[in-house]
């Protein structure tokens, strides 16, 4: 009996660690439901008694049941059948079900659609976990944004038909955005949506690499105004059916389990979510934002597994008469490993909190009675929304790249047997490599980062981190934190005064700084944590409090982070343009594809 | 047609994490070092009888015997899934064994006259796999042990796929009937969100009690009859509400005496076979006497 939330003691340190008092206040709206709704606790004390009996379930589930399931998974992928309809891998269909009868396919619903109200923060802990017994399997639970999209903006007759069954797993949904044409640029969407007389809607044309396309339920971009660009798309809801073809399913390299259709929409009858022409500019881009958020917890869950596994072989594998471990260049492997996956749980938990704190924010704005408050609430939503702006972007480039990083170096620890099928290692491997790829790519989220570093959000976060306690051990790396911050200023304002373009261009230099200077902060943070918490040390029977631990990787990962970043700085500080001027002479026609 | 389910668990310590104060000086399990969980084939027996229940209808009671903490257990059969709990709680309970406590938990089934008993094969802390079949013993029932599947149920009498380590058995009983389940036979469910939200309320009567102490302010009837109200009391049995004959229950009622503890490592090397005919079980017994492992 396996338990993948108990199994992890930084999962289970965060747990304590962050502040879930606050967020359970303000996702339940002081506790306000509990009257009402049996899922709704009294307090914070059961608030968070309850995220945390709920987790310790989806980390049995995950060990005992979906793990064992997923490398069949992955040899067996899904099924397009004669009739269109798609068949899930078994051990998909048998997870599913198993998660819907746990009750946790409606995790962040509101209690009245039947949903456990649960904040963000809990969701990235259980889609980590999920994630790590099958990666393929996030793309359907991971994906409860699409309920959640339903809920904030569409009319409540298109919420009662649908939340209920979101929330009991009896339905599951896609998003349904990519064209042939249109990927990362999604103002090129070319669906048609039309009206007949009676003012009913209609869609036709094709969508591509939809996950989980099959689903019954499906949130589709179309292009509903005579115009082009973003401003003429409009969201719509609809149901799978005959109408709607699966016309391909695509051959991938990774995340078997999880099947992405090619669609057409044949005049198919859809309901309109919200107003016209909000479709990408409003509802779409909160829609990604969540699932950039469900991305990376999916790129924490695989770096945990692969991670896991390549710990397990380096200290059984003997070579040269010693476990391989042993030896200096794997042990700093590990090291790393080990480390960059606790930064990205650090940079991904307290990301999900920022966007709790949002929705709690809006929340008191869109209920409370009391004027004080929403006008509080509304002055600080102003930051608190860009902030969220910029460490989701941050969190999903940060995760999904390090995923691919640990997957490949698990591989690389086991050796020839890591390039074997015998090890799950490769399949990780193939499963981390979309993360960077999918809900837009690594450099978008760069793109989008960068201008929250540069514009002044990045700045006033860190000032706010650097004003808060820390304990007298970590005040040595505090300082090193507060120079980092000194030099990330000037490249901003250096790179701002050279152009849109050039920030672009230096762009992952200058988030790779300001990523490692949060994170650095959040380290030390946890070392200065008063959780009291003993973890076990490898190959004996000694403890070491966790936060003693904490310190040491802080103090690794901030000391050796600060040569990077001088490093980082002074190549945005270069003025270096010759990627723009010299590109052509460099890189040369284009070749012939043999 | 339901049929009412009555199953049998046991809180028992964690023996996969065993650290070094596992074990008292005297050679028994020093329980207070080791997490207390939930007996890993008893949850196999749940699973079969809420499959049962899914199936057929019907009502689904865990009962356990033990110190009031051990309503954890109890509490978690609700969570995957269980109608009602029981728990089974007399101080003169105490130092029964593998004898005793089946007569107890006999007693304690009688009470709920069910149609199928079903525990987990055996517990790993004491590893005997005796309690379920004396219990079938005490309350005169049909016993089949090492149970892999259920084949058909059909309201008098029940089928089962029954795993002898080297095949499979097909055996029919009529039922009321005793049922001793292999962790081969099932996956058995987690705890739903919404009934772990509910039922991680659920209390005996102790309990209350416990928290009455420290807190002038609670009154134990009236808390544990709103308790009740919600369907959240866990039942509380001690053996006068058993009419438990007391000669068979605690110490006076267990037979078994510890001669010694020692710690055995398993190094044999080699495996001796032995004809499965009356001179063959006689010359192995013989040998097991000569070399003081019985007798």
């Amino acid at each position: 009996m396996g338990n993948f939330y108990k199994d992890n003691d930084d999962i289970q340190f965060l747990f304590q660690h962050m502040d879930l008092n606050k967020v359970s206040r303000m996702q339940e709206e002081e506790f306000k439901h509990a009257a009402e709704f049996e899922t709704a606790p009294e307090d914070e004390t059961e608030a968070i008694q309850n995220y945390n009996m709920v987790l310790d379930s989806i980390g049995e589930l995950s060990a005992d049941f979906i793990a064992p399931r997923s490398e069949d998974v992955d040899r067996e992928g899904n099924t397009l059948n004669e009739d269109g309809t798609v068949s899930y891998a078994a051990g998909i269909a048998d997870a599913l079900d198993a998660l819907a009868k746990a009750d946790v396919m409606g995790f962040t619903l509101p209690h009245r659609f039947g949903g456990l109200n649960f904040p963000n923060t809990v969701y990235s802990m259980a889609i980590e976990i999920v994630s790590r017994a099958d990666a393929s399997l996030m793309n359907i639970f991971g994906l409860q944004g699409i309920a959640e999209t339903i809920n904030f903006f569409a009319d409540e007759d298109i919420k009662q038909n649908y939340l209920h069954d979101f929330a009991s797993g009896k339905v599951t949904g896609a998003m349904v955005l990519t064209e042939p044409d249109a990927g990362s640029d999604l103002q090129a969407c070319d669906l048609k949506a039309f009206q007949d007389d009676n003012g009913n809607w209609y869609l036709h044309g094709v969508k591509r690499f939809i996950t989980n396309g099959c689903g019954e339920v499906l949130l589709v971009l179309a292009r509903s105004e005579d115009r082009s660009g973003g401003l003429g798309l409009s969201l719509f809801v609809c149901d799978r059916g005959p109408t709607v073809t699966v016309r391909r399913l695509e051959d991938k390299l990774g995340i078997h389990g999880s099947p992405t259709c090619e669609l057409f929409f044949d005049n198919t009858p859809c309901q309109l979510i919200g107003e016209r022409q909000r479709g990408l500019v409003t509802y779409v881009m909160s829609l990604m934002n969540g699932a950039r958020i469900g991305i990376a917890g999916q790129s924490m869950g695989i770096a945990e597994a692969t991670y896991r596994v390549a710990r397990d072989y380096a200290a059984s594998r003997e070579q040269f008469g010693v476990a391989i471990e042993k030896l200096p260049a794997v042990r700093d492997m590990m090291i790393e490993m080990k480390t960059s996956i606790e930064a990205g749980r650090a940079l991904l938990y307290e990301t999900s909190w920022i966007v709790d704190h949002e929705i709690g924010l809006n929340k008191i704005i869109d209920n409370s009675e009391d004027k004080d408050a929403v006008k509080a609430a509304k002055k600080e939503l102003k930051f608190i929304k860009r902030l969220a702006g910029m460490l989701t972007p941050m969190s999903k480039y940060f995760c999904s790249e390090m995923s691919n990083t640990v997957s490949y170096d698990s591989i690389q620890i086991l050796g020839g047997s890591g390039y074997m099928r015998d090890y799950a290692c490769e399949r990780h491997a193939r499963d981390a490599r979309i993360t960077t790829i999918y809900e837009g790519t690594s450099q978008l989220q760069v793109v989008a980062a960068v201008r929250g570093v540069c514009g002044g959000t990045g700045e006033k976060y860190l000032a706010q981190l650097a004003a808060a306690e820390y304990g007298d051990n970590v005040k040595d790396l505090t300082a090193m934190l507060a120079e980092g911050t000194e030099t990330l200023l000037e490249c901003a304002k250096f790179a701002k005064g050279e152009g849109i373009e050039y920030m672009d261009l230096y762009g992952r230099q200058i988030v790779d700084i300001a990523i490692a200077l949060i994170i650095g902060y959040y380290f030390c943070s946890q070392a200065s944590s008063d959780v009291e918490m003993e973890v076990a040390v490898a190959d004996s029977d000694q403890t070491v409090p966790m936060t003693k631990r904490k310190e040491v990787m802080a103090r690794r990962y901030i000391t050796r982070n600060a040569d990077k970043i001088k490093t980082l700085a002074a190549e945005v500080m270069s003025g270096d343009r010759t990627t723009f001027k010299e590109y052509d002479a460099l890189i040369g026609p284009v070749p012939e594809i043999a | 047609m339901g049929y009412n389910c009555v199953v049998l668990v046991k809180q028992v310590p964690d023996t996969k994490r065993i650290t070094g104060q596992a074990m008292n000086d005297d050679g028994t399990v020093n329980r207070a070092a080791l997490p207390a969980i939930f007996n890993p084939e008893d949850l196999n027996a749940l699973e079969l009888a809420l499959k049962i229940k899914d199936e057929f209808g019907g009502v689904v009671t865990v009962v356990t015997m033990g110190l009031p903490n051990a309503t954890g257990v109890l509490r978690e059969g609700l969570y995957r899934g269980a109608d009602q709990a029981v728990l089974v709680t007399d101080r003169r309970c105490a130092a029964s064994d593998t004898l005793a406590t089946s007569y107890i938990l006999s007693c304690a089934v009688k009470k709920l006259n069910p149609d199928i008993v079903l525990c987990g094969r055996q517990a790993i802390d004491g590893d005997t796999a005796q309690v379920g079949p004396q219990l079938a013993e005490k309350l005169e029932l049909p016993q089949i042990t090492y149970v892999e599947d259920l084949v058909s149920l059909e309201e008098t009498s029940i089928k089962v796929k029954r795993n002898l380590g080297n095949g499979w058995q097909e055996v029919k009983s009529p039922l009321p009937a005793v049922l001793t389940v292999l962790d081969t036979a099932n996956e058995p469910r987690v705890g739903r969100a919404k009934q772990m939200m509910k039922c991680k309320a659920a209390k005996c009567r102790m309990e209350i009690e416990a928290i009455a102490k420290e807190d002038d302010c609670i009154d134990v009837d009236a808390t544990c009859e709103a308790l009740d109200e919600k369907g959240l009391l866990i039942k509380q049995w001690d053996l006068d509400f058993l009419e438990a004959d007391l000669q068979w229950c605690g110490r006076d009622g267990s037979p078994t005496k510890v001669h010694r503890i020692q710690s055995v490592v398993l190094a044999a090397m080699d495996t001796k076979d032995v004809e499965a005919t009356q001179a063959g079980v006689d010359s192995m017994i013989h040998e097991l006497i000569q070399d003081h492992t019985i007798g």
